[in-house]
């Protein structure tokens, strides 16, 4: 055998390469198909609420105490198996409350009325029009979808948590553990998470897919308003035409689709 | 060449033993990490970067350092350099490994990380930050071998080397400037939104990474017969000198901009790691140590006689190391996180598991290290016996 | 530097990749002959009674997982959460609620055949496997 050990390993590494290679390809190939045979078709339900960019307008004084905001946080959690977490640091939660000078740290603060400084706002994802959370992630697993809804692919989601460090909001949380031991009562008709991806509100993105309004919006006794910002004829629109209204952190220019009239 | 790796000292096998047992320990308890998920670290909903990535931050630094031994070298011709490039280049291969590793055990879901490939998304400074680290890392890997190689059988290194060394050069900055956009993007954390950043960065890179490097060409002459030289170890200390002075001076630039503008946000940062926020401050003693370590090796590193003197240099570098690794190893991160943007204090302090997987990926690095510095350095007695 | 062409110690690297190769391929000698038996999927009197499945039944056998994905890309990302068939029959693109709705027997529909080919989809850890029980 008239052969250096170099070009020997050199050649079993070259065709240890190749052999790798064939079924990489076929990952890469496999992982894009969509692949529909003709004549079958994905479509969307003719129910399905459409809009350009979802917003909110929340009335706050149509909130007295935090006991007004539960039943919205407890719908919201319990419909999207969201978990109770018992060590704070694990926390998950789409929709809460906090009070005005953490919801509003940049706003004044030292004279606030009396109502809006021992009132709990409701704080969730803001589903910005420029969402930095989109921008960072690496994986396009968070992404702004055609109606402005800033949603999460939890199939997709590596867990690196760039979009919560983006996040001005604190909206996002991440699941340190497994959550379903902590899901008091699991809903059926929606996923659980796993462990090591990041979740938040989605604006009921499966309830508007149906029809339907965005849980806490029919929880909320009319409190709270929801449309679409860029339809002058909607009811969110009409609302900010009628009333002086605030959204978080304005300065940032990330363009919160959350207002409030406080 | 990678056979030399296998003779050596008992010293040497028992060297290699530590580092795999440390790599062992942590090993053992990633695969926890891996079962339970990142609860076992001391992160949290509002500090949801910590250790890892803050060791990832500063490894980028020493990584990029490569480039003062390189530059110097190849764009300026100082002979001197060329003797120790390659320690330089493999500290560099070293330090780009642990933080590929760094990323990797932080990431929640691992086994999805060639998802970045899979949807490639040039938006997120996180896509580029993969393309510049690997690249950085192949980079290094090629042109130190090859040029040892060529050392080795006296010969002049391939061609097409020199380029890759050229384009090596400002592909060395890039990989700190672009870890430092990771964090100066970001619209609401206060703390890293300025465009210092990535020449802070690499302001402490270009000290903490030579200052290891003339420790590690300490111990080099201690252990081995080669000496990587005094002029040299003298040139690395006044770019230590430089660098560490500059790092400074930028961060007395930020303190200014940040506390004259009196501006809450980027205020509140600093108050949390230097004299504690709302009664919280698990970062203050560590904050002025970092301080003063950096005061005290500036004294030591540009007074002339202090840093003539090896035994003084050395302890000048450790502080440096020290003083840059608290730093960015620690106060860099968290503090961006505390206070929360919503003005919430929670603290983040590393748990013990974290802290031992992190301490399996400083061995990994360190076993890199060991293995190419001891190829390099059984290469260089190779040379110099042979042409005595 | 020599550089002649020898592979030195050649009987011994051989030796030695010999022996890495049926220590690797073990499994294989191990296991040879004993094969296990062919998995037999049943099917829920429901799924019986529906007689077609989403598309025919050779295909789901074969690409199930990759309908799914594309099921879960459409559903998620481009919010069209309604397939139809080539034959205008439609159905709501969910794995709980439609694939499991007729194949309510994960253990004896899914599993015999995932256990069987060493495959662990972790579909599971999120998407909910018991529909009606948790529904009681």
């Amino acid at each position: 055998m008239k052969r250096s050990r170099r070009s020997f390993l050199q050649l079993a590494g070259v065709s240890a390469l190749g052999l790798g290679l064939k079924p990489a390809a076929g990952l890469f190939a496999a992982s894009g198909g969509h692949g529909r045979a003709p004549g079958e078709k994905v479509l969307k339900s003719e129910k399905a609420l459409k809009a350009k960019q979802w917003a909110m307008v929340i009335d706050t004084r149509k909130f007295e105490s935090a006991e007004d905001l539960e039943p919205l946080i407890e719908v919201c959690h319990k419909i999207h198996n969201v978990p109770s977490m018992k060590d704070k640091r694990h926390e998950i939660k789409w929709i809460w409350e906090e009070e005005f000078e953490h919801a509003f740290p940049t706003q004044e603060l030292r004279f606030l009325p009396e109502r809006i400084a021992q009132l709990p706002f409701l704080t969730l994802c803001n589903h910005c029009e420029h969402p930095p959370c989109v921008r960072a992630c690496p994986t396009k697993a968070t992404f702004k979808r055609e109606d402005g809804i800033v949603l999460m692919d939890f199939h997709r989601c590596i867990g690196c948590r760039f979009c919560m460090a983006a996040c001005p909001y604190g909206s996002r949380s991440f699941n340190f553990r497994d959550p379903r031991p902590f899901i008091e009562e699991i809903n059926p008709d929606y996923p659980t998470r796993m462990k090591g991806v990041v979740e938040k509100c989605n604006f009921c993105a499966e309830r508007l897919a149906v029809g339907r309004m965005p849980a806490c919006v029919e929880a909320s006794n009319g409190a709270i308003t929801f449309g679409d910002l860029e339809d002058p004829e909607s009811e969110v629109r009409a609302l900010l035409r009628e009333n002086y209204t605030i959204r978080r952190k304005q300065a940032l220019g990330t363009g919160p689709a959350i207002y409030y009239i406080v | 060449m990678l056979e030399k790796a296998l003779k050596g000292s008992k010293r040497y096998y028992g060297w290699i033993t530590v580092l795999l047992a440390v790599i062992g320990i942590g090993f053992g308890f990633y695969l926890w990490q891996l079962r339970f998920g990142l609860g076992i670290t001391g992160m949290s909903r509002d500090v949801t970067w910590g250790f890892y990535i803050a060791q990832f931050t500063f490894l980028v630094g020493v990584a990029a350092s490569a480039v003062m031994l390189v530059l110097p070298y190849y764009l300026h011709h100082y002979k001197a350099f060329g003797r120790i490039t390659i320690l330089g280049e493999f500290l560099a291969v070293a330090s780009v490994s642990m933080c590929i590793l760094f990323i990797f055990v932080d990431l929640g879901q691992p086994m999805r990380v060639l998802n970045v490939l899979l949807y490639p998304t040039p938006n997120s400074i996180l896509f580029w930050d993969m393309i510049v680290l690997n690249g950085y890392l192949l980079l290094n890997i090629v042109i130190g071998w090859k040029v040892l190689e060529a050392e080795r059988n006296a010969v002049p290194p391939p061609g097409w080397i020199k380029p890759l060394i050229y384009l090596s050069i400002p592909w060395a900055v890039s990989i700190h400037t672009v870890t430092a956009f990771l964090y100066c993007g970001l619209p609401g954390r206060g703390f890293w939104l300025t465009a210092i950043l990535a020449p802070r960065f690499l302001a402490s890179a270009f000290a903490s990474g030579p200052s290891l490097l003339i420790l590690l060409c300490l111990i080099v002459r201690k252990l081995t017969k080669f000496d990587p030289g005094k002029e040299q170890i003298q040139s690395l200390a006044k770019i230590v000198a430089y660098a560490i002075s500059i790092n400074v001076f930028f961060f007395l630039c930020e303190v200014f901009v940040v506390f004259y503008s009196n501006i809450p946000e980027h205020m509140d940062h600093f108050k949390y790691l230097f004299v504690g926020l709302h009664g919280h401050g698990v970062l203050v003693p560590w904050m002025w140590a970092s301080l003063v370590l950096m005061a005290v090796s500036i004294l030591l590193l540009v007074v002339p006689s202090t840093r003539q003197n090896e035994s003084i240099l050395a302890i000048a570098c450790v502080t440096v190391f020290a003083g840059t690794w608290i730093d960015k190893g620690l106060g860099m991160i968290s503090g961006g996180f505390v206070p929360s943007p919503l003005h919430h204090v929670n603290e983040y302090v590393p748990t013990l598991p974290e802290l031992l997987i992190a301490l399996g990926v400083w061995a990994t690095g360190f076993f890199i290290l060991t293995v190419l510095f001891k190829i390099a350095v059984t290469v260089k007695e190779e040379v110099a016996g042979v042409a005595s | 530097m020599n550089n002649t062409k020898t592979l030195y110690d050649g009987g011994k690297v051989i030796t030695g990749l010999v022996i890495f190769v049926i220590l690797v391929t073990l499994p294989f000698w191990y296991n040879h002959g004993k094969a296990a038996p062919e998995p037999q999927p049943q099917l829920t009197a429901k799924a019986k009674a529906e007689k077609a499945c989403v598309r025919p039944k050779s295909i789901m056998k074969a690409t199930h997982m990759q309908i799914l994905n594309g099921w879960r890309n459409n559903v998620v990302r481009n919010a069209r959460r309604i397939w139809e068939t080539a034959d205008g029959k439609r159905f709501n693109m969910s794995l709980s609620k439609t694939c499991l709705d007729c194949h309510s027997n994960k253990e004896k529909f899914c599993d015999t055949c995932h256990n069987y080919a060493a495959v662990a989809p972790y579909c599971w850890d999120c998407h909910i496997d018991k529909v009606k029980e948790a529904k009681e």
